[in-house]
């Protein structure tokens, strides 16, 4: 991803890098086997000593701590200067904005009963809009995507989602657009900010929550402003790469005509970056819409409220209707805003007689958009959403059906898959992970860190597990983190199966990289949906939706390792007699080592980010804790606690696999 | 380094007067990249390390080492030399893209690189232009919009920046390709459009950085050809870069080969083949056909007793292939001639050791 522009000249100096040891290679296969037979051994001794467990409702000192904190600044809130005249104007102000939007599509607005435009008029503006920026196909889209999710019943919900997830998406590119331009254009700024983002991409939606509401309360505030958060890194990212990418001879064109930087940045670098920057906004639309379905836990209101109060009732028919909602609303913003960046092509091509028709064409429909508005404000039938959901009731009925005949047709196969692999993996790796005393497991960590990442990474490693004992989460953080590994490794098979496949096969990757793609768009809760249809409130619902969840970018990343693998390397191997097995253990995954490291990082990113999720469907340990410290005020400071020890495996994890991501690309 | 600069009169009779002060003298020009660059040029120690070892000293690279040369109005100057030879860092120098580490670079009287920012822009804007080896256009503007795009920086008006523009699409061949994209015209039409692009402020000097590297064979000569036609037609002051030798000959009234960074030899195209100045550039020149680019002077001989010298007269600077015909038709030796004195003779063996044998010395 990281983009390196070298400068002129530095180039041309570049050493031959120093060949790696082969015997240190071997080394480190029989040291990594090593550590493992040492830990099973010590296991075996020290069983169930020095474990670090906490009980459910045990808290440590810095629980309390974390406790009297929440209440002291609840207390203070209107009194200290700093909350006064910080934390609550941007409170308001986001408040304001949003509860702006509510009024306009969603919630009653000043002393009307209905928002100040009703459905008839959001689908004809969701429709124009689509037309305008994308084609005809995408605006028919979004008219039948809105229009479906009122007759589900859900038009107020996906209303509400829909203006959360403007507001954050305009205030996070308010900040995101300029910050990329200039990360684009300083390569100083750009080496401050990287780490920044990378961070704020490697956590979980998760953990944004528990700190926010610290200082903006529980609600829609603080649920726009962890959106803000997660949405506006990839906009930042996509946009300074946008800038760098320009050329550097038709920048240095533009200098050499005597270009000033404001006229180069407005007449060359940013038209030229018009379209990834569009595709920016596209990856920061879509982060908010997965974060604002999450913020539900933290009592935003929209869709995402439906589903976790279905889910915690077990209701999988009203999760799988709100869901579904949420999954039509990301295909439509997804597709209506590529088709926009596909356009800046497109409208080029099209010259002539479309061109001339277009602005009529466009003046037409705005003023049809303008009347249908019109209706929606005057007139009931026009703002209310006719009907009673009849659609979505029935596609509840018909989601809980299938979960009863799965539950009794399937369910011996179900649960067979389930109790096999939660006892013959999932329940011996978590006792050996909490069951270890906790220096063991740390030492394993860090040892392994350092062989397989380098001393950076083993400094990291012994770091995070000493923060880890310090949040007094240890205990569930194992659990955590062997459900982790597990889903992982799962992950990794998948990976590596259809990445191969898809490699090595340009019609498997036509077939298969759309649903892939597709897949990848989704708010990473609505997986939990259907798993938990098939397999009840277990750990394992969660690790099956993680597996499902993190599968795509695991594929897709080894799929384009093996596909990169230059033709001549396999004709090569393929002229000396390789057959096919051959070729892709040798010469393919060989090759590709650096995408599979890479897979196996992003992997167990998504996949503590979902585990945590699982929090919610009884997958227990730190999502559990999270999720119930937002509900329990005695429990708060444990929640935090525990999104501090997400965070913890989320880095050390990260930094491990790209430490070693990085040796094997050398 | 040894280097050879005669004052030869020229073989093209290009506008210029050798006596005139140049368009652009450089004098020790540096640029070297790395940490603490700016110690380098000034070291009389480090100033002698070969670039291998100054790497491994330093950190440091030099690109550009301690070049000079002048080039006079209306000349076609060539620098050429291998890639990594610092060519093109030394071109973007002159301009000051790439800012040099030290020495001396005079345009029309001015110290360039006392130049602030505001000046130069205003050379850049009105002086100089630049054609680029990848073109460096801009995708999404039309073909007579990226021409005029040197104008709109400066500020002129749409129509009149428009009507220029359209001019110089014409003056390079590319009337009816006005409202196309870059991406739907070759590799050769886009870089006319780059051409245009540079010719359309109406520039002192243009400069070329291998702006034919990237395109087919019979592409590029095609725009040799236009090169050469326009510098007929707007006399314009031109330096061009290239790693081609052919190139540099066809183009180029005075060659600077440059290796390392540094300056091998500046001369003619035939002083370069007739006298190079060491074994590297002798090995450049080996393959040439000598017949084309040697003139009379290169082989005529001193009078020797005996010679008849009743034989027809050709002037020092006529090119070998063309005075073949001439010398074998004749009876006797060519006298070769300048403003009326006699500098040596030309016979039947002498043309024939240039034309047949391509292996002797001259």
């Amino acid at each position: 991803m990281a983009v390196v522009m070298e400068k002129p000249g530095t180039t041309e100096t570049a050493e031959p890098p120093a060949p790696v040891k082969r015997e240190r290679k071997v080394g480190r296969g029989m040291l990594v086997a090593g550590i493992l037979v040492g830990w099973l051994v010590l296991f075996a001794v020290l069983r169930g000593k020095q474990t670090l467990t906490l009980a459910a409702a045990d808290l440590t000192d810095l629980h309390r701590w974390f406790n009297d904190a929440n209440d002291s600044i609840g207390a203070n809130r209107n009194s200290n200067p700093l909350f006064l005249y910080f934390f609550n104007e941007i409170r308001l102000v986001i408040d304001n904005l949003v509860t702006f939007f509510q009024g306009l599509i969603s919630q009653p607005a000043a002393d009307r009963p209905l928002p100040q435009i009703g459905w008839l008029g959001v689908v004809g503006i969701a429709g124009y809009v689509s037309w305008a920026v994308g084609n005809w196909r995408v605006a028919l889209l979004a008219v039948a995507g809105f229009t479906f999710m009122g007759l589900q019943g859900l038009w107020q919900e996906s209303m509400d989602t829909l203006a959360l997830t403007v507001s954050a998406v305009l205030v996070a590119l308010l900040f995101a657009i300029p910050l990329g331009v200039w990360a684009g254009l300083s390569d100083r700024f750009n080496r401050i900010v990287t780490p920044f983002l990378d961070f704020m991409q490697t956590m979980p939606t998760f953990v944004y929550l528990a700190p926010l509401t610290l200082f903006f309360l529980i609600g829609g505030a603080s649920a726009t402003i962890a959106t803000v958060i997660y949405a506006a890194p990839p906009a930042i990212r996509i946009t300074a790469h946008a800038i760098r990418s320009v050329p550097e001879t038709t920048a240095e064109a533009a200098d050499s005509l005597g270009a000033t930087r404001r006229q180069s940045l407005l007449k060359v670098l940013l038209p030229m970056s018009k379209r990834t920057v569009v595709m920016g906004v596209n990856q920061s639309i879509m982060a908010a819409l997965a974060m604002v379905t999450i913020a539900a836990l933290i009592d935003a209101p929209g869709l995402g409220k439906t589903v976790v109060q279905a889910l915690q009732s077990l209701d999988v028919g009203t999760a799988f209707n709100a869901g579904l909602a949420i999954v039509i609303m990301a295909i439509v913003l997804d597709r209506v805003t590529t088709a926009a960046s596909a356009r800046e092509e497109t409208a080029r091509r099209s010259s002539g007689r479309f061109v001339v028709w277009r602005r009529p064409l466009l003046a037409a429909g705005g003023v049809v958009t303008a009347v249908l508005v019109y209706l929606s404000h005057t007139y009931v039938w026009a703002a209310e959403f006719p009907g009673e959901g009849t659609t979505g009731s029935s596609i509840a009925r018909a989601a809980d059906t299938a979960t009863t005949w799965a539950q009794d047709h399937l369910s011996g196969l179900t649960n067979a898959f389930r109790d096999g692999i939660t006892n013959g993996l999932l329940n011996p790796f978590q006792a050996l992970l909490t069951d270890s005393p906790w220096w063991l497991v740390g030492a394993v960590l860090v040892a392994l860190g350092t062989v397989l990442g380098g001393r950076g990474a083993g400094v990291t490693a012994a770091v995070c597990v000493g923060l880890l004992v310090g949040t007094g989460m240890w205990s569930d953080s194992m659990t955590t983190l062997a459900s982790t590994l597990v889903a992982t490794i799962m992950v990794m098979l998948l990976g590596i199966g259809f990445g191969v496949w898809m490699g090595r096969s340009l019609l498997v990757d036509r077939v298969l990289r759309p649903s892939l793609d597709a897949a990848q768009v989704m708010p990473p809760f609505v997986y939990l949906v259907p798993f938990l249809a098939l397999f009840g409130a277990t750990r394992f619902t969660a690790i099956v939706a993680a597996v499902v969840y993190a599968a795509p970018v695991a594929i897709k990343i080894i799929a384009d390792g093996v596909r990169n693998v230059a033709a001549t390397t396999v004709e090569a191997a393929t002229s000396t007699g390789c057959n096919t097995w051959q070729i892709i253990t040798k010469v393919q995954l060989p090759m590709a080592r650096s995408a599979l490291t890479l897979a196996t990082n992003q992997g167990l990113i998504y996949v503590l980010s979902m585990v945590v999720v699982g929090g919610l469907v009884g997958a227990g340990a730190l999502g559990y804790d999270v999720v119930a410290g937002f509900s329990q005020g005695q429990l708060y400071g444990k929640g935090l606690a525990a999104g501090l020890a997400i965070v913890l495996l989320g880095v050390m994890f990260d930094r491990i696999t790209q430490a070693a991501a990085r040796r094997a690309s050398a | 380094m040894t280097q050879t600069q005669t004052e030869v009169p020229q073989r093209r009779g290009t506008p210029q007067d050798p006596e005139g002060t140049p368009v652009i003298s450089v004098r020790n020009l540096w640029k070297v990249f790395g940490p603490k660059a700016d110690r380098v040029p000034g070291s009389e120690e480090l100033c002698g390390l070969s670039r291998r070892e100054l790497m491994e000293r330093t950190g440091c690279t030099a690109a550009v080492r301690d070049v000079d040369f002048d080039v006079r109005k209306g000349e076609v100057f060539v620098v050429m030399g291998l890639s990594g030879s610092g060519k093109s860092t030394l071109v973007r120098c002159l301009t000051r893209l790439i800012e040099p580490t030290a020495g001396e670079i005079v345009f029309e009287g001015e110290d360039i690189r006392k130049a602030d920012a505001a000046r130069l822009r205003d050379l850049r804007r009105s002086k100089f232009s630049m054609v680029f080896q990848h073109f460096g256009l801009l995708p999404h503007r039309r073909v007579v919009e990226n021409v005029a795009f040197g104008l709109e920086i400066r500020g002129m008006g749409r129509a009149e920046r428009t009507r220029r523009a359209l001019e110089v699409v014409e003056l390079v061949g590319l009337a009816g390709y006005e409202n196309s994209y870059p991406d739907q015209l070759s590799g050769g039409m886009q870089q006319r459009v780059g051409l245009a692009r540079a010719l359309a402020g109406d520039p002192d000097v243009l400069f070329f950085d291998e702006p034919f590297s990237a395109l087919d064979p019979l592409i590029r000569r095609d725009m040799q050809n236009e090169v050469i036609r326009l510098h007929h037609e707007v006399g314009k002051t031109m330096v061009f870069i290239t790693h081609d030798l052919s190139e540099a000959l066809k183009l180029g009234d005075r060659i600077l080969i440059m290796r390392d960074g540094k300056t091998v030899q500046c001369g003619t195209g035939d002083e370069l083949v007739g006298a190079p100045a060491d074994d590297y550039v002798r090995e450049f020149v080996k393959d040439v056909p000598r017949g084309d680019v040697l003139t009379l002077r290169w082989i005529m001989r001193p009078l020797e007793d005996g010679d008849a010298l009743d034989g027809p007269e050709l002037g020092p600077d006529v090119v070998v292939r063309e005075a073949t015909r001439a010398v074998l038709a004749a009876d006797k030796p060519v006298k070769v001639v300048e403003d009326g004195k006699l500098l040596g003779i030309v016979g039947d063996e002498e043309i024939l050791a240039v034309v047949a044998g391509q292996e002797g010395g001259a």
